[in-house]
């Protein structure tokens, strides 16, 4: 293994000054960095390790109605906050369907933000990969591509964004609070992953040294809970990324739409608000016709980047499904099968 | 080898025979407390660690490795490529016996396929190791590579799988079809797999002199000594290979490959002990594969239903370099009673490792193909799968008119069907829906798989104590040896379990033949049941010759051993015990050699398989395509059944295999590098837990005379077949949709539903 310094510094101040040099990387759970560090993909100077900061592991209820929540906070110990995934519940069933739970317990939320794509030819260290090494061109282009990009792709890159928290996240309007060299700031989760351009080597709008301290969840979030859910189709029923995901969190007042929220993952190389499609169903009644032509405003974009034509046609029905589901209303319990198509399916008993 | 401490639970209760008894493995407990040592667990003292750098193109050669810039990496002992390297004994391409794989282990610098060892560093730590293969930063000179299927013009390979014939027919196919009221004329096409054993290939090499000490899961301890013996030029009783448990096999650590003889040499090279143990992406190029295939099946039924001919064409691929065909149109040959039936088989070269044994090599590839065409060919005739099952069952194997040596898949049927609730099922697809609007479907298929043996020997003794020693170089994948065995050596030398000492996994043993083609049970079962015989006969030999013996003029045959004594068959109130006899006749211990091996004779008369029947139910989403099987059933007549606990599990494993042959498993290979591209566990998908339903398995009783003397026919791998195919059935039964390339992708069914 290539040799790296180590260090773990003590302040969040600290941490940004140490990982402010080229080549120094953060260190949190490492569920994605490790992996890569082994396969080659990765190969840094410097690892600066915050897992022992002070404060970045609390899940907090402001004052304004706000959720707060440390960019240290387990996976799982968020998924698994009562409160949280009453007033979050698509946040926490996106969570418990990624992964396994060993890697739950593990990864953290500011890492899970901050993961690499799962492009075959971005870990294959022999192949042509723009994002790991730009200017090297892409060989997933002309390759083996059907779970790649069907949104906002380049001839640079047709990655896609692996995250399923981050998909009901971007639709609630997340906020990232942000520690950098020159103090605090926040920007919307909308516009930390950036859409590949010529440039698909910038994954986020992060500038060496940031450090993801928190997510905000505004006070308007909550206002969905009783309409909101996650839909995840996948290849295997767990641990396995989304060939496409979606999430749908509907405010219904007087038997109307007041207001939706429509995000997608698998899709892109961020997750995928589709707010033309929110803008259709905005005061319409909750119906099959709304919610397909909501899909179809969803999709109008999109384009097969190879093998994945399947992918659009999928993600439309996705986005009627995961509306039907959630204008039916939220569950009082997070199924044994969270966000599967088969959550209904009796006698489930795994997670 | 440190000695085992397997334990005999309470449980162990003993009425009558240990064959038969559903004990738990008696090396459970080591494994979950982590006691269990598997080969890259052993560390002696001084040990290095090697890591293989491996090539990134298909096909070419390696011009240029930067060995100054490994060797100057701190840690870094040595590197060892093919300009710096220990001579073999003989060159490793020569075939010296059919089972020899060709291995690349860095005899020049020519690249065959991908992921193939191109060097081995050779350092203190692990780390070390690993960055200063990074560091050779090979070059390559690159040509062209052939990839796939339709890489090239086709060839008839001179046999199949292990000497089967390339071609077998019985009647006139061309006729039979011609002839017949409905055809179906389909093509099914199955991925390229990998074995995926848990454990990797691990080598740990010591060298001693002339002396060699290994530490390697193998699946066959008599082949990896003949081979090393002759790549190395020593004698085979100057090797020590130790392999008490093996993290699954499936036929990937059955011939010796590559890796481990890198590791052999590394040792050699740097004389201290060398550790090798392949990283997970490593294992998709030098130690085999299942190669894709493409099946055309063309099946003519008359106005009744019945079978008037069977046609099964198997496209497959091999190495540039190397043999092995996977047989998949073998698997007509066995099941449904067509008149005429032909198998054929053709392949294509590619720039792949060798294609090897995996579970059910050409059963399971063959099987999905040949039930899914069956099932078509029951809904073109418009007759319940099941009924046309039963229509057409095969008397007498159909391929060769001989007759079964037994074959209870009547019951199989009926029993799997009664538990699964099969007659409900209606005939039309997608009749049925849950309760969440999910459609259901059922299907089923057929199991089959030859009940083989090879040859084995044991050595038994009997101890001036009274206990029992049983020894026999047997092989625990994980499917329970040292269990089941351990139950027929306690009744061969008529002794409780808990007072036989069972030793295997050693090379220093009698050959227990090679654990695989689902025969392990069988072979090293015959060799133990007739050592002990043997012994029993020798202390029988003893007594009842002695006139001082309750026993005496009883003669050999006129008593029989039970509990550690030998009482007079025709008078069970003489009787006397092992130590009693053993102690007026002043000898330590009596020993006796046994051996297993097929019987030509019965091979000759009786066509010999196991049998089964597989029901699957599964749900589909019918917006998004999602499918998820929710219940399956089998039912299976394998002869008889040492131990019921573990025969169970091997067949829910072999199911849930099927399953996800049917579902999930398939390797990508990119179309112009020729590189595997998701040669890893999160990315090839096999089931997880959450995949796996509710799992029922039926043991049909079955009385086999013929197979061998203890009647058993061997569970390893018939689990796969059927059940592959029942999925696949249950799809298109609650779709409509009848997909014909696998695994069943989302793709494939969202359009058409």
């Amino acid at each position: 293994m290539k040799q790296f310094d180590y260090v773990r510094p003590a302040t969040v101040a600290e941490a940004v000054a140490a990982a402010a040099q080229p080549g120094a990387v953060y260190l949190a759970a490492g569920t994605n960095l490790l992996d890569l560090m082994k396969g080659g993909v990765s190969r840094p100077d410097r690892l600066v390790d915050v897992t022992h900061l002070d404060g970045l592991d609390q899940i907090e209820r402001l004052a304004d109605g706000s959720a707060r929540i440390g960019a240290l906070v387990s996976n799982a110990d968020l998924a698994h906050d009562a409160d949280f995934a009453r007033s979050y519940p698509a946040v926490a069933e996106a969570l418990l369907s990624g992964a396994s739970a060993q890697l739950r317990n593990a990864a953290t939320v500011g890492g899970n933000l901050l993961q690499r794509t799962r492009c075959a030819y971005f870990y294959d260290t022999a192949s042509r990969c723009n994002k790991r090494e730009a200017g090297s061109g892409c060989d997933a282009r002309e390759g083996e591509n059907r779970g790649h990009a069907v949104l906002g792709w380049s001839e640079s890159c047709i990655a896609t964004h692996p995250s399923d928290f981050c998909v009901p996240l971007v639709a609630l309007d997340a906020i990232v609070e942000i520690e950098g060299k020159n103090g605090r700031r926040e920007i919307a989760l909308d516009e930390l992953h950036r859409l590949p351009g010529s440039s698909p080597e910038r994954d986020s709008a992060l500038e060496p040294g940031d450090l993801i301290v928190a997510v905000r969840l505004p006070p308007a979030a909550r206002g969905f809970a009783a309409h909101a859910r996650y839909l995840k189709v996948r290849e295997r029923t767990s641990y396995a990324f989304a060939v496409v995901s979606g999430s749908a969190a509907l405010r219904i007042e007087n038997g109307k739409i007041a207001e939706a929220r429509l995000a997608l993952g698998g899709v892109a190389a961020k997750p995928w608000r589709a707010r033309a499609a929110e803008d259709v169903l905005k005061g319409v009644t909750p119906t099959a016709d709304a919610f397909q032509e909501a899909a179809w405003r969803a999709l109008t974009d999109a384009k097969p980047s190879g093998d994945n034509a399947f992918k659009i046609e999928l993600a439309r029905r996705i986005v009627v499904r995961a509306l039907t589901l959630a204008a039916a209303g939220t569950p009082a319990r997070i199924p044994a099968l969270p966000a599967s198509p088969f959550a209904s399916t009796s006698g489930a008993i795994h997670a | 080898m440190p000695e085992l401490n397997l334990s005999s639970a309470p449980a162990h209760l003993r009425h009558g025979s240990s064959i038969g008894q559903p004990l738990t493995r008696r090396d459970g407990l080591l494994k979950v407390k982590g006691q269990a040592t598997y080969a890259a667990d052993n560390h002696p003292p001084g040990m290095l660690f090697a890591v293989m750098a491996v090539s990134s193109i298909a096909h070419g050669r390696v011009t240029l490795l930067d060995v100054a810039a490994a060797k100057q990496h701190p840690g870094v002992v040595d590197v060892m490529t093919s300009d710096h390297k220990p001579q073999l004994a003989i060159d490793p391409e020569i075939k010296t016996n059919p089972f020899v794989f060709r291995m690349e282990v860095l005899q020049s610098n020519e690249v065959r396929y991908a992921n193939q060892p191109i060097a081995v560093v050779i350092a203190e730590t692990l780390e070390a190791a690993t960055e200063g293969a990074v560091l050779l930063a090979p070059r390559y000179e690159n040509l062209p590579a052939l990839i796939g299927l339709d890489a090239g013009e086709s060839f008839v390979p001179p046999v199949v799988g292990v000497g089967n014939p390339t071609e077998n027919h019985r009647g006139d196919v061309e006729a039979g079809l011609a002839s017949s009221a409905k055809q179906i004329d389909a093509i099914y096409e199955t991925p390229p797999q990998y074995h995926n054993a848990m454990e990797p290939h691990a080598i740990v090499a010591s060298w001693d002199g002339d002396n060699l000490s290994v530490d390697m899961p193998t699946q066959g301890l008599m082949l990896s000594l003949g081979r090393i013996a002759e790549l190395f030029g020593i004698a085979p009783d100057k090797i020590h290979i130790r392999s008490p448990f093996l993290g699954g096999g499936f036929g990937s650590k059955g011939l010796m490959s590559g890796p481990p003889v890198l590791g052999i040499m590394a040792a050699k090279l740097v004389g201290k002990p060398v550790k090798l143990v392949l990283r997970r992406e490593q294992m998709y190029g030098p130690v085999g594969h299942r190669a894709p295939t493409r099946q055309r099946l063309r099946i003519g039924a008359d106005g009744e239903g019945s079978l008037t001919a069977l046609d099964h064409h198997a496209r497959t691929l091999s190495s540039t370099f190397d043999d092995f065909y996977e047989p998949a149109a073998d698997a007509s040959h066995t099941l449904y009673a067509a008149p005429a039936i032909r198998t054929s088989h053709d392949a294509v070269r590619v720039n792949t490792g060798t294609p090897l044994f995996m579970r059910a090599p050409g059963e399971a590839t063959g099987s999905i193909a040949l039930e899914s065409a069956i099932d078509e060919m029951a809904w073109a005739c418009g007759i319940d799968p099941l009924a046309f099952r039963l229509k057409n069952y095969a008397e007498v194997e159909p391929i060769t008119g001989k007759p079964f040596s037994s074959k209870a898949l009547r019951a199989c049927y009926e029993q799997g069907a009664a538990r699964f609730g099969w007659a409900k099922r209606p005939l039309q697809p997608r009749q049925m829906r849950d309760d969440a609007g999910l459609l259901v479907g059922w299907g089923m298929g057929t199991a089959t798989f030859p009940a083989l043996m090879f040859q084995a020997a044991a050595r038994a003794a009997i101890r001036r104590d009274g206990s029992g020693v049983m020894e026999i170089g047997a092989h625990d994948m994980g499917q329970g040896a040292w269990t089941a065995l351990a139950q027929i050596a306690a009744d061969a030398v008529g002794l409780d379990i808990d007072r036989v000492e069972f030793k295997a996994g050693t090379s220093d043993l009698p050959d227990a033949g090679i654990a695989g083609g689902s025969a392990h049970t069988a072979t090293a079962g015959a060799a133990i049941h007739s050592a002990g015989a043997a012994v029993i006969a020798k202390l029988a030999d003893l007594a009842t010759g002695d006139e001082r013996s309750p026993l005496f003029g009883a003669g050999n045959a006129g008593v029989i051993a039970r509990d550690g004594r030998l009482i007079r068959r025709d008078d069970e109130s003489r009787s006397e015990s092992y130590a009693e006899i053993l102690a007026r006749a002043g000898v330590a211990e009596v020993e006796a050699r046994g051996t297993g091996a097929p019987n030509p004779a019965a091979m000759e008369e009786y066509a010999m398989h196991a049998h089964g029947a597989v029901f699957a139910e599964v749900k589909v989403d019918p917006d998004l395509g999602q499918v998820r099987v929710t219940r399956m059933v089998g039912a299976f007549a394998a002869g008889r059944i040492v131990n019921p606990h573990l025969v169970k599990s091997q067949l829910f494993g072999g199911m849930i295999w099927g399953m996800s042959f049917a579902l999930h498993e398939e390797a990508i290979t990119d179309r112009r590098s020729g590189r595997i591209m998701n040669a890893n566990l999160g990315e090839y998908h096999i089931p997880v837990n959450a995949d796996v339903p509710p799992l029922d398995v039926i043991t049909v009783e079955e009385h086999d005379p013929h197979v061998n003397a203890l009647g058993i026919k061997g569970v390893g791998e018939i689990g796969i077949t059927g059940s592959a195919g029942a999925v696949a059935n249950a799809v298109w039964h609650a779709t409509g949709v009848r997909v014909r390339r696998f695994p069943i992708k989302i793709e494939e069914l969202l359009t058409q539903l």
